[in-house]
């Protein structure tokens, strides 16, 4: 690298692993350096705690073990934390006010693994409150802005997350997605989010907000880093019973493969009307150039995917009205002050605690699962899972990949939607099916609109994420937009 | 009274005896120091997933095959939704449309002495709640979640119970085959084996059920008994007086001998129950089936069956000797180490041993006297070392931790007299201090017999071999 110490901060995790291991600077000087940039760039909101002690220590702690021969390709290099993991010793909030002093006694397995494989994490992000939400406007700890315009919001609800990778303040970050969480926001600020299919990464404490969608993944500024990343968070964790004893292969050396015979499938309803005629055409032209690389595009057809933001909104209510029946002021979170009864305690508490989404998103749940609407909503909407499950199938069984645009708009002003959650919810209308069918997704930068960015999502059948990384790692080898980096932040 | 028919349907909650909790590792032991025995994941902690123990699958699998039910291959652990301070996740795991067990039946007698069927609708796993603790805290409720996630197996009956007599009986039953199976303690004190009871009344004749009361908090036999009785008068006297039962859940107070009502129908929480979206289904194959089904043991009416017709005994006897199975193998320990006939082990166990050890809270697995220990005192009755009066105190000696039967007869010296010319002399002396009742007999006054054998035997400190006795004094007194 011929940049100096100073542009640190622009590089991405496989160049700073490089440089790590070639001694030309040390994970102390890197996380020092990334700590003040995430102090000097505080009025993007991105972070909800920074634990700078505690980053310092451990990359002394790989500085150390890198000098001893010890360290692998992760050891010493900074990433972040979405504050829904859970993480000993320091606040996990879930930028919520229930769970504004809440102090989680262990680790998640994520947490764990990216600490053995000697990540430093520098922080916890600010995201939606319990990741409900589109826009990273629903935090009890306000907006995040978006690095190519703060008076855009970063999509959410991994917005802290996606606005740290995308202003270089950090490499990477974990994120979760439910039902687009990280993809959509990747779109959103430029960056590269990747949803690993359902059971490949241990859900063990990321506190759950819809346990048969939820899924953590990896927002960094490129697919190969991405890879990395996802090399050490997944594989079979025993203390959660969803996760799949699947092999975990090395991302990273499968990325080179050829194109050549890839068969990409196009879904017409991507198209549509909903879609941005700007983000139609940076996505047309991804796949013009993908073609190019080899691979052929084949339509294919998923005839029930206009049903899926109506399912999501049925079965992720149902789950995280009673997910979140645990915080009731008893045991831990925000607890109401002097309670008159029982029941008061449980309502003010519950009231005080949970902001405005959250509260809609538990009656909803609490509504489709209630005696009399069980059969018509959630029933209902855990067939219609099953078919929009098979449309999928029948696709992969004529393509290895599905590729499409990730959100239908580039970054919506903060402030927008906010008084229509339905326009919102369609923000997640083309990410959202993977959450269903438990697919691998990514989404990478693909040009822009406006100024803005632009996502190309592709995802792939189960335990495919080889195949979503090589690709994108390939198209990221022939363009440079996922290189772009919002003016302010050079 | 005699109009009306009783119907009663029982939901049996048997603790199931794993070290460690149904979804965490946190042990199961009872009484602890409260919340030393609670994990995060039984604290419902943010992030923490529940992993099934396998070992409550297994139990689960022993019931259904030994009551002959279906086991599905294919299980489904549901959320069921309500709110209370000891249930720390605001929903607890349970099985609801797809139960681990459907069908079965048990065999009970019923009070005219025939066998009667009792259906087994299902039976089910789920978590059991912590405890709200009302004393000792002013003003406020202590929580205890030691029990949290404790494995519980809810056995559901049809409403085939008639009587109160019957519901005793089935409950028995159930208990009983529990214990066998070794999946359960069955400590009713303890909480571990306790039951709710769905009773209603109707016209005899009737097709239709009556309006049910749901009873809990019974947490022994005798109970149970008690307030199925009150409930079914409380219902006839509603009913006769022109009322009307209404559907609710009534706590049984012991104390006052009464149920009363808790929540009406009305009041009933709306329990949301969805699928655990944590959990994988618990699907379960026939090899798996056929290794628990071999690993089950002879279970109570087989073995009393066996019992009647290997030893002999009388069937009253057999089904007592067979209700637990450490009472069974004790009675077989016993009669293979001696010839003194199983109906004496038998009387033996159930009179003198089961006396002692009711005296003494004992169970049998823990008695003082081995099995071994009584054949060894049986077998000297046997061979007419003692005679079954002597035997008693050798027992109750035994019993003292004074040593075996045979060092007790030693030490205290009683063994029984049969040398006939030590009797014979005996029989002499005592004819020679009563020449009244002597002359007497020999005049035809037979009665007397006896008390000279009693004499006879109070002299020989009653070590005198009896029937010797007796033949002594007829030819004495000739």
């Amino acid at each position: 690298m011929s940049d100096g110490p100073e542009s640190l901060h622009l590089q991405t995790l496989s160049e700073l692993s490089a440089g790590l291991a070639a001694g030309d600077f040390s994970s102390r000087e890197l996380v020092d350096l990334l700590l003040r940039r995430i102090d000097d760039n505080k009025s993007l909101n991105a972070f909800i705690t920074i634990t700078a002690e505690g980053a310092l220590a451990a990359a002394d702690t790989a500085d150390q073990a890198r000098a001893a021969g010890s360290g692998g390709p992760l050891c010493g290099l900074p990433i972040v934390h979405k504050d829904l993991f859970c993480t000993a010793g320091v606040r996990t909030t879930c930028a919520s006010r229930m769970l504004d002093n809440f102090v989680a006694p262990y680790d998640a397995t994520v947490v764990a693994n990216l600490a053995n494989a000697g990540a430093v994490y520098l922080g916890k992000t600010n995201m939606d409150e319990f990741a409900m939400g589109s826009s990273n406007e629903t935090s009890y700890f306000g907006d995040v802005k978006n690095p190519w315009d703060a008076s855009k919001s970063p999509g959410g609800s991994s917005g802290g997350s996606a606005a740290a990778v995308a202003a270089r303040l950090i490499p990477a970050a974990t994120g979760t997605d439910t039902g687009g969480s990280i993809r959509q926001p990747a779109a959103l600020t430029g960056t590269t989010g990747l949803k690993p299919t359902y059971g490949r990464v241990s859900r063990y404490g990321m506190v759950a907000f819809a346990s048969s969608l939820d899924q953590a993944g990896v927002i960094t500024r490129s697919a190969e880093d991405a890879a990395l990343m996802l090399g050490a968070m997944a594989g079979f964790d025993e203390r959660d019973s969803t996760s799949v004893d699947h092999p975990v292969p090395d991302y990273v050396s499968l990325l080179d493969a050829p194109l050549k015979g890839l068969r990409i499938g196009i879904v017409k309803q991507h198209f549509d009307d909903g879609l941005d005629a700007q983000c139609a055409a940076r996505v047309k032209e991804a796949l013009v150039a993908l073609e190019g690389r080899g691979a052929s595009l084949v339509e294919v057809d998923l005839p029930n995917l206009d049903l899926s933001v109506p399912t999501y909104y049925v079965v992720a209510p149902a789950e995280c009205s009673s997910n979140l029946s645990r915080f009731d002021g008893v045991r831990f979170g925000h607890r109401a002050e002097d309670p008159k009864d029982l029941l008061d305690l449980y309502c003010r508490s519950r009231a005080e605690g949970f902001g405005p989404e959250v509260k809609r998103r538990i009656m909803t749940g609490t509504y489709v699962l209630s005696a009399g609407y069980y059969d018509a909503y959630y029933l209902q909407a855990q067939k219609v899972r099953q078919l929009i499950s098979q449309d999928f199938k029948q696709a992969f069984d004529k393509v290895d990949l599905i590729a499409g645009p990730t959100a239908p708009t580039p970054a919506f002003a903060l402030g927008e939607k906010t008084d229509d959650p339905i326009t919102m919810y369609l923000n997640d209308i083309y990410t959202i099916g993977a959450n269903l069918a438990g697919l691998p997704g990514i989404s990478i930068p693909c040009g822009f609109s406006d100024s803005l960015p632009v996502g190309l999502q592709l995802v792939g059948p189960h335990f495919a994420e080889d195949v979503v990384l090589r690709c994108a790692h390939q198209y990221q080898s022939i363009t440079d937009w996922h290189r772009q980096c919002p003016e302010n932040f050079r | 009274m005699s109009a009306w028919e009783v119907v009663i349907g029982l939901e049996i909650h048997t603790q199931l005896a794993t070290r460690s909790k149904i979804f965490s590792g946190a042990a199961t032991a009872y009484g602890a120091t409260p919340n030393t025995q609670a994990c995060l994941v039984d604290l419902g902690y943010p992030g923490v997933l529940p992993v099934l123990n396998e070992e409550v699958v297994r139990m689960a699998c022993k019931f259904g095959l030994a009551v002959g039910a279906n086991i599905s291959r294919r299980s489904v652990f549901a959320r069921k939704n309500y709110f209370y301070p000891d249930l720390p996740k605001g929903y607890q795991i349970s099985q609801y449309e797809l139960p681990i067990v459907e069908g079965g039946e048990m065999v009970i007698t019923d009070a005219t002495g025939k066998a009667k069927r009792i259906a087994i609708t299902r039976a089910h796993l789920e978590e059991d709640a912590g405890k709200s603790v009302h004393e000792g805290f002013a003003e406020n409720s202590g929580i205890d979640l030691n029990r949290a996630g404790t494995p519980l197996l809810e056995i559901v009956s049809e409403p085939d119970l008639r009587s109160a007599k019957e519901a005793v009986a089935y409950l028995r039953k159930i208990h009983a085959i529990v214990r066998y199976l070794e999946i359960s303690d069955g400590n009713m004190q303890e909480g571990s084996f306790r039951c709710d009871a769905n009773v209603s009344v109707r016209p005899v004749g009737q097709s239709e059920l009556g309006t049910r009361a749901e009873l809990k908090n019974l947490n022994s036999f005798r109970f149970v008994e008690k307030a199925i009785n009150f409930e079914i008068e409380r219902q006839v006297n509603l009913i006769e007086d022109g009322g009307e039962v209404v559907q609710e859940t009534r706590l049984y107070d012991s104390d006052k001998d009464e149920t009363r009502s808790m929540r009406s129908k009305e009041e009933a929480n709306d329990y949301r129950y969805f699928p655990d979206p944590d959990l994988l289904p618990v699907v379960i194959d026939d090899a798996y089936i056929n290794a628990v089904r071999a690993s089950l043991p002879e279970l109570p009416a087989a073995k009393q069956a066996r019992f009647v017709q290997q030893y002999d005994l009388k069937s009253e006897d057999a089904e007592i000797l067979t209700v637990s199975r450490a009472m069974a193998d004790y009675f077989e320990a016993c009669s293979e180490s001696t010839n003194a006939g199983a109906q004496v082990i038998a009387n033996w166990m159930l009179g003198e041993l089961s006396a002692a050890l009711n005296r003494d809270s004992i169970d049998i697995s823990a008695s003082q006297i081995a099995p071994a220990a009584l054949a060894g005192l049986l077998t000297r009755i046997a061979d007419a070392t003692i005679s079954g009066k002597i035997a008693k105190d050798v027992f109750e000696a035994m019993w003292a931790g004074q040593g075996t039967a045979d060092e007790i007869i030693e030490s205290k010296g009683l063994r029984q007299i049969t040398d006939s010319s030590a009797i014979d002399a005996i029989v002499d002396e005592v004819i020679a201090n009563n020449p009244s009742q002597a002359s007497e007999y020999r005049a035809g006054k037979d009665k007397l017999l006896g008390f000279f054998v009693g004499q006879v035997m109070k002299a020989s400190k009653g070590q005198a071999n009896p029937a010797q006795v007796n033949d002594a004094v007829r030819r004495k007194l000739r």
